[in-house]
């Protein structure tokens, strides 16, 4: 596929990217961010919110796992929730790998848009550093910039990573399931147990530490399993 | 004002004073009530000190703003205010870490997976999520800057409340309920009806969720994942 046929499609995208990378920690952090929405709403910008809904369901519980705690560093859910729908919902054919390769697409997003943010942060410190006089004497002009420039130099990364990602995962997405033997079950399956089984362990790390939470833990699982039964 | 600047406290969030300068660009509008207005010698000192490090959940950082709007206006000596910024970073940290992004957005998360589970439409289940949780987040946004304004560098007993003391542990307790009826609705909702299948990824999934728990945080799930899809789909690719 030409870039001049990729790049309408991406940059639409590219700026729902921007969007949701500023909303990961700099403005307004309302979790649009969160890939249960950040992937349903690109795949309605390409016409498929039931497939980008699919795709954000399993990096959402992938999600559950990299909570961001302080400082510490964490995947960036807001664009490689883009990229994720986006991939999925490109694929309107029902390849059998499409979910596969559009999750692992934006796990590999979401661990590239994490080092970013450590980039984009350091950025600010040397910012800061250089206005430090002007900071120092209390001048909200200093202040203001830094806070534009941040949130302009983080609207930018999650944009460009949107787009870079895109350009480039298409293509070999295209590529790959034009090769694929696995069939369409067996498929799903590999993914969703690896989701199901991070979730799991996750919820069971943010828990288990409070008093009484392992048996809501497995009350919850009985219910979930009668339901299971009954619907 | 405030309220709406405390949407950006992060903004320019670095790891030299961290949430410093957004706590300052959030208190400005207060500041230029000071004596001698933008500019002034008060309004100057406050920015500069407002600017320095501080460290703290974001939405909570609206407990400090507000707290810091009063010590500013009430005119309370600079190293009291010092002293106030350095001793609420850790308390505004730990609860707000606990309380958000260990109970809230879980539950709300796990809330819209059991609603995809059920079969809900995307635009239900994104709803769902955002409405759930943009109630808390900004219901706790409020609170803090409000608090925080009414009682100032004593504003410490505040964060004993109820809500901020026993929320965690009744949260975590709701996440560990909902999530369980979560997980199998969701995981049903992508693999389809099958009972076969289902029941497959079912066994395997907590087998590996054992394991993953088993390794205590030495490892990060998502990344082995990662391993896994990569082989998976180069697997697929070339046999």
């Amino acid at each position: 596929m030409m870039l001049t046929e990729l790049l309408p499609q991406v940059l639409p995208l590219a700026l729902l990217g921007a969007l949701f990378g500023l909303d990961v920690v700099s403005f307004p952090q309302a979790m649009f961010s969160r890939p249960i929405v950040s992937a349903t709403l690109a795949g309605a910008l390409v016409g498929e919110p039931g497939r980008g809904l699919v795709a954000g369901v399993v990096l959402e519980l992938f999600a559950l796992e990299t909570l961001p705690f302080g400082a510490s560093r964490y995947p960036e859910w807001g664009s490689a929730g883009v990229v994720g729908g986006a991939l999925y919902a490109l694929r309107t054919d029902a390849n059998a790998g499409a979910l596969a390769l559009s999750v692992c697409a934006a796990l590999a997003t979401a661990a590239v848009g994490g080092w970013s943010m450590v980039q984009h942060r350091r950025l600010i410190a040397r910012w800061a550093a250089g206005m430090r006089q002007e900071l120092t004497q209390g001048s909200v002009n200093a202040v203001n910039a830094l806070q534009l420039r941040g949130l302009t130099a983080d609207f930018v990364r999650g944009g460009v990573l949107t787009a870079v990602a895109l350009l480039v995962l298409v293509p070999l997405s295209r590529a790959v399931l034009g090769i694929w033997t696995t069939d369409a079950s067996p498929s799903r399956a590999v993914v969703v147990t690896l989701a199901g089984a991070v979730a799991a362990a996750a919820m069971w790390k943010v828990t288990h530490t409070t008093k009484g939470a392992p048996w809501f833990l497995l009350g919850g699982l009985a219910v979930g399993a009668s339901l299971l039964m009954v619907t | 004002m405030i309220f709406l600047r405390l949407f950006a406290v992060q903004g320019a969030y670095n790891y030299e004073t961290m949430l410093g300068n957004g706590i300052a660009f959030a208190v400005e509008p207060a500041l230029r009530l000071l004596p001698g207005g933008v500019g002034g010698p008060a309004y100057r000192a406050a920015i500069a000190r407002q600017g320095g490090y501080f460290n703290a959940h974001p939405y909570l950082a609206s407990v400090a703003v507000g707290a810091l709007a009063r010590a500013e206006l009430s005119m309370e000596p600079p190293e009291r205010i010092e002293r106030f910024r350095t001793a609420c970073c850790g308390p505004l940290g730990s609860v707000g870490d606990r309380l958000v992004w260990a109970g809230w957005l879980p539950a709300c998360s796990l809330f819209a997976l059991t609603a995809f589970g059920f079969g809900a439409t995307p635009t239900a289940v994104v709803l769902l999520f955002l409405l759930s949780y943009n109630a808390g987040h900004l219901a706790l946004r409020a609170w803090g800057l409000r608090v925080g304004y009414r009682d100032g560098l004593r504003v410490a007993p505040a964060l004993g409340a109820p809500l901020l003391r026993q929320g965690p542990a009744q949260l975590a307790r709701a996440v560990a309920f909902v999530g369980g009826i979560a997980l199998p609705l969701a995981v049903r909702g992508v693999v389809g009806p099958a009972r076969g299948a289902l029941a497959a990824v079912l066994v395997c999934a907590t087998l590996g969720a054992v394991a993953l728990a088993r390794l205590h945080g030495r490892v990060e799930g998502w990344r082995l994942a990662v391993v896994g899809l990569t082989a998976f789909i180069l697997f697929s690719a070339v046999r």
